[in-house]
């Protein structure tokens, strides 16, 4: 590979507090060998041949850290190659793929064939995670500390909640032992039962069985409270409601732990979901706009610490169905970044702060070196046209499964290159 | 033509989409669907190029159900404009409560919602109605009590005690009857569960009840809509 000179960007690196106008050098060997204002046109080789990035933004890889992927027993749905492309068009260089599988990731042999997978086809970083539970049935625990050994860097039981209380709190003793991350899904099934959306006036309208905000909270509050004692590192995979941004803002300043929330619940509400658009059942349920506002105003104020897509591909089959039919979950990993910005150009967050929750925030929680520029890391990174306007389309997405929760929205920002190891893998 | 999605291509393994593509092929005037899941009938009209009719999707709209009981309401009152109209038991997991509460209300009726909180919808009220958990304060001076059937076969975990304890709460007995208007009238859009949600002899009092009035203007009611869309 030969040496690469960006110059005349707008460089942000949240982890390494950059934030200025600059350039980025990447060496032969795909590490990063400068950056920051010091890179310019003045300070290069003359035989060089600078890439002019005209005032566009570089930011490093984006780490997305709540990704379903159908490989093994759903590729039909999603495999690591279709998953790779979509991830690199939204400037995503690194994943934490969840373990509703099938079979379920849940005991050391499968991690093998899953990395060997990751490792063949797909051109990002895959990371996955294992179950906490075998066959996630919540009652019996997975090998932490034997699975950990083989690369596995969190531990969650994906779209499923441990309901049992003694159960998560042996879990809970176990990870600290073993220094393992757990992830968890917070909902109360007997609160949940048959809910499909929102519990409110839009559940009664539609005539559906409503999921109401405290089946959220009631997990948050009994896991916090359990954490008290057994202190381990613990994730909530994303939140929905006011309430539980209140919870959590408290519970803050005592106990460690940290949580994420979905870029849907951050742009969207329940009146969205309309007559019956299935795309937008999903799972925490998009709420009111009171809750929206309380999660980018937690965003805001770093209550949350990282924005996950939530990327749940589901092919068009589980989609068209009656509403208690269909399937749960929306493709979003193409458009995480730029649903992101919305919040930025409406002027509800900094840039920084989106960028931090996509980019080291979540790196540092899952202890991977990802998500940042520092000179002597893989240059994962990409470029974008801060103020593109662009429309989401069905049929431009590059995942296999085209259930996006956005059809036709009007977009600002988008990802013009997308670079791991130094490779300009993706490009518009 | 009759089709019970029972012994129907659903059966299977169909989509609802798929059955009515087919359907659509035999290029009907109308299709009429009642359905166990709500919006079923939405999902439908969007693939056929026909009228369809909701007969009824899961707990969510009976529109033909509203229609005959406002006619049944005006055969007996003259009028729904000033009336109040207690809508009394399951509201929670009834179709016939949502179409009646926006039909009524548009029509300028008063509609006072009675049930147990727990057979209570979220946020019920925001659709312009009174609620109340006591029959009796409920029922306070009302010209038309409606009382729901108690759909157990859609109860999935304990929402109430017993049908003992929730006939003498909810049952409509005389007593409770009294706090209604003298000259108020009894509906119910059956099938009925005698001794649950309604006294036996309440329901069968050709001075107050008009149940069988209903179930015969709901003939006339659904020729008059099959006549509409074929037209």
């Amino acid at each position: 590979m030969k040496k690469q000179y960006f110059i005349n960007g707008n460089i942000i690196d949240p982890h390494n507090s950059i934030n200025e106008n600059g350039g980025l050098i990447v060496g032969e060997d795909g590490k990063i060998e400068a950056i920051g204002k010091k890179v310019n046109v003045n300070n290069l080789p003359t035989r060089e041949k600078p890439i002019d990035l005209k005032g566009k933004y570089l930011i490093p890889g984006i780490v997305d850290m709540r990704v379903f992927v159908g490989e093994p027993g759903y590729e039909y749905k999603e495999n690591f190659r279709t998953l790779s492309n979509a991830a690199l068009s939204g400037g995503v260089t690194s994943v934490v793929t969840m373990p509703n599988t099938n079979p379920i990731i849940d005991n050391v042999s499968i991690v093998d064939f899953l990395k060997r997978r990751g490792r063949d086809k797909s051109k990002i970083n895959i990371f996955p995670c294992a179950s906490l539970t075998q066959n996630i049935e919540g009652t019996n625990m997975t090998e932490f500390g034997l699975l950990a050994k083989k690369g596995i860097i969190a531990f969650t039981d994906g779209v499923k909640t441990i309901q049992n209380t003694s159960l998560m709190s042996r879990i809970m003793n176990s990870a600290k032992d073993l220094d393992c991350l757990i992830m968890q899904h917070a909902e109360d099934y007997h609160l949940s039962k048959n809910g499909m959306i929102n519990s409110g006036i839009i559940a009664t309208k539609l005539g559906l069985s409503g999921i109401p905000d405290i089946a959220e909270r009631i997990i948050i509050e009994r896991d916090l409270t359990l954490l008290e004692k057994n202190k381990c590192r613990y994730h909530i995979s994303q939140l929905s409601s006011a309430k539980s941004v209140e919870v959590i803002k408290e519970r803050k300043n005592d106990i460690k732990f940290t949580c994420g929330v979905s870029v849907n619940n951050l742009s969207l509400n329940e009146n969205d979901i309309g007559d019956f658009k299935t795309f937008l059942k999903l799972s925490p349920p998009l709420r009111k706009e009171e809750d929206r506002e309380a999660l980018v105003q937690g965003l805001k104020d770093k209550t949350i610490d990282v924005i996950v897509s939530d990327h749940k591909p589901e092919d068009e089959e589980s989609k068209r169905l009656t509403f208690s039919q269909a399937a749960t979950g929306a493709s979003g990993i193409e458009t995480l970044l730029s649903l992101s910005l919305e919040l930025y150009h409406n002027g509800s967050v900094k840039l920084e702060t989106i960028i931090q929750a996509l980019t080291s925030n979540p790196a540092k929680i899952l202890r991977i070196n990802k998500g940042n520029l520092t000179i002597g890391n893989d240059a994962d990174f990409c470029i974008i046209d801060l103020d593109k306007p662009w429309i989401v389309k069905k049929e431009n997405l590059i995942s296999k499964s085209k259930n996006t929760s956005i059809e036709d929205k009007k977009l600002q920002g988008k990802v013009t290159n997308t670079f791991v190891k130094g490779k300009e893998l993706f490009k518009v | 033509m009759s089709m019970n999605m029972g012994n129907s291509a659903i059966k299977k393994g169909e989509t609802l989409i798929d059955t009515a593509m087919t359907l659509n092929a035999m290029h009907p005037d109308i299709i009429v669907i009642r359905h166990q899941d709500s919006g079923a009938c939405n999902l439908l009209s969007q693939k056929v190029n026909c009228a369809v009719l909701n007969a009824g999707d899961g707990r969510r709209e009976h529109p033909t159900q509203a229609l005959l009981d406002a006619l049944t309401i005006i055969n007996r009152k003259d009028k729904i404009q000033g009336l109040r109209i207690a809508i009394c038991g399951d509201i929670l997991h009834s179709r016939v409560a949502r179409s009646n509460i926006y039909l009524l209300t548009m029509l300028g009726a008063e509609v006072n919602i009675v049930a147990p909180s727990n057979l209570m919808p979220k946020e019920i009220e925001k659709f312009g109605v009174n609620t109340f958990t006591d029959m009796k304060k409920g029922l306070k001076d009302c010209d038309i009590v409606m009382m729901l059937r108690l759909q157990n076969e859609r109860m999935t975990s304990s929402f109430l005690s017993s049908n003992r304890e929730y006939y003498e709460y909810y049952g409509l007995t005389p007593d409770k009857l009294d706090h209604a208007k003298q000259d108020a009238i009894i509906m119910h859009p059956g099938p009925m569960n005698r001794g649950i949600e309604i006294d036996t002899r309440l329901a069968d009092d050709i001075n107050k009840s008009v149940i069988k009035e209903q179930v015969e203007l709901g003939v006339a009611v659904r020729m008059a809509c099959l006549k509409i869309f074929c037209e």
